[in-house]
């Protein structure tokens, strides 16, 4: 019997089987940022310890940064805070922080593959429940909590248990309107937000080999949205392609060898999973969720769907979700009115995201409805700079957008960007709780890219396919 | 220092029933604002508790009756979403301190979190969940027991079986949830084991 990737790696990486019964695992990169770290670099000054790799410790700042400004000091001094404590730590030990300054700056998740610190192989860990990201170079990635990150400076490891495996392969050819998002979102609605609990999910099939890196960002992003704490796609050509000439990349002889390992690392064909799953890509339609959780989503153009529908342990969360979001069973998701547009994030916060959109607004010539606010926030400097390079942010300023600085922004509500009241969001984001867009009463409608802007443009949930002709 | 052995936890109980309590919602993001863990006890369920308010009832966070309680009860997936260790520090600062939590299913990130706090959490079926929940409801003062070791939840006359995977246990039983020094320990195998890895000498 073959192992899949995941064995492949945790076992490469497993450094002891603790007492416990645990692994202790290798972590080969550890990202951080402001948010989840104060509290570990205090606990290391604490207990009078270092950070033993710095070498293979990153910084950045994502969550807390103004999009309107990055100007320092913030207004919000808390936030001014939380960055002095970054800097402090970052220089203490000797951790490299890619910061606003040197033009490095972004959502943790968007920088690491950019820079090429995300390799195929790599056991990846950060603070950060969508570390599961960097998955889509055939790493396992997963978030932890404060006091694992202190874990993880300290000793470069962490305790561990071995998850089981579920296969998920999508077959087929997507049909014209139908995105990477869309995928994912099919996927958790399937498979329930907890069904995902105790596996790593191994992505495969005709439309992940397709599929761009970015594509593959995209649904290992919102693999934790599952219950799944990482998912991954094994690395091949187009992995290679993306990382070759990346600053962190391995070069020369030495890429050769990279790649030879890489590929020994893939699933082998008799590899076991504990569960394999196999969905159409054509049944896949773009999806828009209507409740509080991820899996609470119907295609655009189906109804809002009856309790009586769901399994009866379900229907709580269900009830609550309509009395939440004010929505009537049985009627149509499609029309409903839209306050604000959001297209950013470390879901949908990439070049290709952008220039998608971007296309489509320049064939049509549309523009954001009035009392429609629409945000675009690049989920770096450096998409930001390549989206003006090619003039993309006029594009976006012409069609109503505003165009802001790289972060988190309106995904979570720890900077200026918020919803206010009970304002209703077409969001490119990951999740649609109960008041995760920074109003207690805001409401989140999770959705690509593509169909955010044809919400902004109809000023109300529309199908992306009709707005944009799309066939 | 307090004994780290987590072998049984013994007191009054805070019942919350309902699927995929998500993070944000037991402590809201704007609250992760800090450097210290220290001021977010009282915030937690901040938004929820509004809400519950503002329609005229009672939040069980709000309710005196469970307000000594150090045990929490929910049902499925509990803890889901954002990794933020916040969610934990924030239920263990809430009046006495969540020491325990009962539900029938948690969430990864937010199980291991607890487990490197020396919080059990132990999974029971839906109808026991909701047994013990009805139980506290018709008596909140009703003394309950998580016994780790035994994996087992007691109360009145009541027993149930309420599971958590043995290597955490191992570790909450034993008082080895805090893992850096054990980690640490194994200095010389980290280091052997990186050299094994070709990417960490650059290929």
């Amino acid at each position: 019997m073959g192992k899949s990737l995941y064995e492949k790696v945790f076992d490469s990486h497993t450094v002891r089987k603790l007492p416990s019964g645990q692994y202790q695992l290798l972590m080969s990169l550890h990202l951080v940022h402001e948010v989840t770290s104060p509290q570990a670099f205090a606990m290391l000054r604490e207990r009078k310890l270092t950070v033993m790799h710095p070498e293979r410790t990153f910084a950045t700042c994502d969550h807390i940064i103004p999009t309107h400004t990055q100007l320092r000091p913030f207004q919000d001094t808390l936030a001014e805070q939380m960055l002095v404590e970054l800097e402090k730590s970052c220089k203490e030990h000797g951790i490299r922080y890619l910061s606003p300054a040197k033009g490095e700056q972004g959502i943790v998740h968007v920088v690491g593959p950019e820079l090429g610190l995300t390799q195929p192989g790599m056991t990846i860990c950060c603070g950060d429940s969508h570390t599961s990201t960097h998955g889509a170079f055939g790493a396992i990635a997963f978030g932890i909590g404060t006091s694992q990150v202190r874990d993880v400076l300290a000793t470069q490891t962490l305790a561990m248990g071995k998850s089981k495996v579920r296969r998920i392969e999508v077959n087929g050819k997507l049909r014209p309107g139908v995105y990477a998002k869309d995928v994912v979102l099919d996927i958790i609605h399937r498979l329930g937000v907890q069904g995902g609990v105790g596996y790593a999910y191994e992505y495969a099939g005709d439309v992940f080999d397709r599929f761009s890196m970015e594509e593959r960002m995209t649904v290992c992003n919102m693999s934790i949205e599952g219950g799944a704490r990482c998912g991954y796609v094994n690395p091949d050509a187009t992995t290679y392609a993306y990382l070759k000439g990346r600053e962190m990349s391995p070069t020369g002889e030495a890429w050769d060898r990279a790649v030879k390992y890489w590929e020994s690392l893939r699933s082998d064909p008799d590899a076991h999973y504990d569960d394999i799953v196999q969905i159409n890509a054509e049944d896949i339609e773009p999806v828009v969720t209507w409740g509080i959780t991820p899996a609470q989503s119907t295609p655009v153009g189906a109804m809002i769907p009856q309790p009586t529908s769901f399994h009866a342990d379900e229907r709580g969360v269900v009830e609550e979700a309509y009395e939440y979001m004010g929505f009537q069973p049985g009627s149509a998701i499609k029309g409903k009115k839209i306050d604000v547009a959001f297209i950013g994030s470390c879901t949908n916060g990439r070049f290709s995201d952008f220039e998608e959109v971007v296309k489509h607004l320049k064939k049509s010539g549309k523009k954001v409805a009035s009392g429609v606010r629409a945000l675009v926030v690049p989920g770096s400097q450096t998409v930001r700079n390549q989206l003006v390079a090619a003039g993309y942010d006029k594009v976006f300023e012409e069609a109503g957008f505003e165009f802001r600085e790289a972060g988190c922004s309106m995904c979570l509500a720890m900077n200026p960007d918020k919803l206010v009241g009970r304002e209703l969001c077409a969001s490119s984001s990951n999740r649609n709780f109960k008041g995760r867009q920074g109003s207690p009463t805001g409401r989140t409608l999770l959705m690509s890219p593509v169909m955010v802007a044809a919400a902004a443009i109809s000023g109300s949930v529309a199908d992306a396919r009709e707005v944009f002709s799309i066939h | 220092m307090q004994d780290p052995k987590r072998a049984q936890v013994t007191g009054t109980a805070v019942p919350l029933a309902g699927n995929d309590i998500d993070t944000d919602r037991i402590i809201p993001a704007r609250f992760l604002r800090c450097v210290t863990f220290d001021d977010l006890g009282e915030h937690a369920f901040e938004d929820d508790r509004l809400q519950v308010g503002r329609t005229g009832g009672t939040h069980p966070f709000d309710d005196a009756v469970y307000a000594d309680a150090t045990i929490l009860v929910s049902n499925r997936n509990f803890g889901c979403g954002s990794s933020r260790e916040h969610a934990p520090q924030a239920l263990m600062r809430w009046h006495k301190g969540i020491q325990a939590v009962i539900a029938e299913s948690f969430a990864e990130i937010f199980f291991g979190n607890c487990v490197v706090l020396g919080v059990p959490c132990l999974c029971a079926t839906t109808a026991d969940v909701n047994t013990l929940i009805a139980a506290i409801k018709a008596n909140p003062k009703l003394e309950v027991t998580v016994d780790v070791a035994k994996q087992q939840v007691r109360f009145g006359d009541r027993s149930i079986s309420a599971t958590i995977p043995d290597g955490p246990r191992e570790q909450l039983v034993s008082g080895l949830w805090d893992t850096t020094g054990e980690l640490l320990e194994a200095k010389a195998s980290i280091e052997a084991t990186a050299k094994t890895l070709p990417y960490f000498a650059g290929f």
